[in-house]
């Protein structure tokens, strides 16, 4: 089981000719994840890895191979037109590693998908994975994954890797691992993947990374309040961030006081979460959670 | 990207909305100049991308001319330390010269993303010409916040709201309405992140003006408006961040003395985090970032030590697309070509080609501590500061 990405999912990657997408591709494929198709638009016909179809549109990837899924390594300034692309071809589940796309096409892109029952991550993300399954749909390194009951959700991608590492070093799995990206407006927010990993039989608990920037967090909070039935540990990166200065991520400024890390924490502990106090803590903080 | 107000104002001058009759000067005697053909009165406004210019005394009212080229002198050529600034503070190399204005009332006015309704809002309040971070936290009923949809953009009945929240009075509220209008405009027209007037002021005389003018522009879209990467003042950041910008490194300079190079932003603020939670202080954020090989590792490392406080540096790397052998070969090139600005080096690798790249730094000859997690790395900086 595991949330968004199984071994019913048929891959599709956009952008699979490019520089990123072919060595995504690769890897993905090396995992286990069953890719079907890529598209680049004006090299349809051309084969990938020797057996992979590439398709001038997504539209012949859905059609001739049953793509389900999408993950889009096209440059900042066509990805929207990509995710725009992936959406209209009725593909349910979108990833967007593509980091730098301009807020107001991602705005437009939130605004497209509202009423549509589609899931996107990220933009400006490393994708999801789940280890049980085999199925990989993103750049993370993915021997450092182990199947297991935990879900990892972040807003990072390294800093999901080295919670990842330090989970599989103390021997905890994971069920399925979702970054959301570090844009301030993302296909999908916390609570929108918190509330998949709720419903999830095959997961116990949960590791949430998030950083400075935004009010997500709090938002993650309230959610996790109300609703949330299973344990949940938090680490919040950027306790050492000035304000007004943007730390890499697009998304993570401080522009007012609910954006600092001391407020994050705060609402999230009042939701009965437990903080995780430095990031070289993640594995034991977990360890005590779920023990 | 910070732009300066007076080339704010010129763009909301392009787009109809209304400012104060002024001139840039870069002498005194321009501003005297400027200050005469004004009637002999003027507000002398130091160009500087930091808030808190009139506390910190870039600010004046001047009533003559010569008044206006003893001001100017002050101010031309010194660094402006605001509130907002690090201790150095920033070049002032240009002055807004403007005519005076008899406030009537004044508020605040701005657009900017929004993360929560994931879209563009528009603030504004009463309170006008204060720190509006103040007043949404000591009279949070003083904000107004309307949100645009993407699609309709700002619609007429949203201006009216806004202006009568604000309570002004009947016969500007149209004229307020098309001010908002054209300020959208602006905010969509130029990939704004932010655009904000503080304060927006009526005049005695029953006008509407943008007495000062902010405007952020989105760093990431900047490949589609030339004009406005081209107004970008390298002079106002550090030059390690205008540095690190050439080769596609995220840099940000901060006042600690523990240099930082790693790979991903949220890595990168969880590694100064560790640096915090240790008792030393972070000198820079450093996201090497994306496609990185041997010459970008090397530079990145120039970068760091461009800093004269940094006394030691602390090096994480999480190989994945980055391997680690290649950043390895990166910082011993560069340490070995400079060996009299190099500092210790605190190393952590994992992932991607980790044990090749540790035995590249082991047998490098440079004065290296390599750890295994970051808690070993905290313990090492405290050992070695």
């Amino acid at each position: 089981m595991g949330i968004l990405v199984d071994g019913n999912t048929r891959l599709v990657i956009q952008g699979i000719t490019g520089r990123e997408g072919s060595f995504h591709a690769k890897r993905c494929r090396e995992y286990g994840t069953n890719l079907v198709a890529g598209v680049t638009p004006g090299r349809g016909g051309q084969m990938f890895d020797d057996d992979i179809p590439v398709f001038n549109s997504v539209d012949r990837a859905v059609v001739e191979k049953s793509a389900n899924c999408a993950l889009i390594f096209v440059p900042p300034a066509f990805a929207a037109d990509a995710i725009f692309e992936a959406v209209d071809s009725g593909i349910p589940t979108i990833a967007c590693i593509t980091e730098g796309i301009p807020v107001k096409d991602t705005i437009a892109v939130k605004r497209y998908i509202r009423d549509k029952s589609v899931t996107l991550v990220g933009p400006n993300c490393p994708g999801m994975i789940n280890p049980g399954s085999k199925a990989k749909v993103g750049i993370m390194p993915g021997n450092i994954h182990k199947p297991g009951r935990m879900g990892v959700l972040s807003r990072s991608g390294t800093l999901t890797y080295e919670a990842v590492g330090q989970l599989t070093g103390l021997g905890i799995g994971q069920s399925t691992c979702v970054g959301i990206g570090g844009d301030p407006v993302n296909g999908s927010s916390f609570v929108d993947i918190l509330k998949l990993f709720n419903d999830d039989p095959d997961t116990d608990g949960l590791v949430m990374i998030g950083e400075i920037g935004g009010s997500k967090e709090q938002e993650a909070a309230d959610y996790i309040k109300e609703n949330f039935n299973k344990p949940v540990a938090a680490f919040i990166a950027g306790r050492s961030a000035p304000t007004g200065k943007r730390m890499g991520h697009a998304g993570a400024v401080i522009t007012g006081r609910s954006a600092r890390a001391e407020e994050k924490e705060k609402a999230l502990s009042n939701a009965g979460v437990s903080i995780i106090p430095s990031p070289s803590q993640i594995g034991a903080t977990v360890t005590e959670l779920m023990s | 990207m910070k732009i300066h107000e007076f080339q704010s104002k010129a763009i909301f001058a392009k787009y109809g909305v209304p400012i104060p009759e002024g001139l840039v000067a870069t002498t005194p005697d321009e501003a005297g100049e400027i200050t005469r053909g004004l009637g002999g009165k003027s507000v002398i406004k130091a160009q500087v991308h930091a808030g808190g210019r009139g506390k910190a005394g870039g600010v004046r009212l001047v009533s003559s001319a010569d008044e206006a080229v003893d001001f100017a002198s002050q101010l031309l050529g010194t660094n402006l330390v605001t509130a907002q600034t690090g201790s150095e503070g920033v070049p002032v190399r240009k002055i807004l010269v403007e005519e005076t204005i008899e406030v009537a009332d004044e508020f605040y006015l701005a657009f900017l993303v929004d993360g929560s309704t994931e879209g563009v809002v528009a603030i504004a309040s009463s309170e006008g010409g204060v720190d509006i971070e103040e007043v949404a936290e000591s009279s949070p009923e003083k904000i107004i916040r309307i949100s645009v949809d993407p699609v309709l953009g700002l619609q007429p009945f949203q201006g009216r709201k806004i202006a009568y929240a604000l309570n002004i009075q009947p016969d500007l509220v149209r004229s307020m309405s098309s001010v908002l209008a054209k300020l959208y405009d602006v905010f969509v027209s130029n990939d704004c992140s932010l655009v904000e007037i503080n304060p927006l002021v009526i005049t005695k005389e029953n006008k509407i003006l943008a007495v000062d003018a902010k405007i952020n522009i989105d760093d990431d879209a900047l490949f589609r408006h030339k004009d406005l990467a081209d107004l970008l003042d390298s002079e106002q950041e550090d030059p390690g961040e205008t540095e690190a910008r050439k080769f596609d490194i995220n840099y940000v300079k901060l006042e600690g003395d523990v240099g930082c190079i790693v790979n991903g932003a949220g890595l990168a603020m969880a590694t100064m985090d560790v640096v915090l939670s240790g008792g030393s202080k972070p000198a820079n954020f450093l996201d090497i970032g994306g496609g990185a090989d041997e010459e970008k590792v090397a530079n990145a490392l120039r970068i760091v030590l461009m800093d004269s406080d940094v006394k030691l540096v602390l090096i994480n790397i999480f190989g994945g697309i980055l391997r680690c052998d290649v950043a390895a070969r990166g910082f011993v090139q560069y340490g070995k070509m400079n060996p009299s600005i190099m500092r210790h080096m605190v190393v952590r690798m994992l992932g991607t080609n980790a044990d090749e790249g540790r035995k590249i730094l082991s047998e490098s000859g440079l004065n290296i501590t390599l750890v295994n997690d970051l808690a070993g790395a905290s313990k090492a900086i405290s050992a070695l500061l």
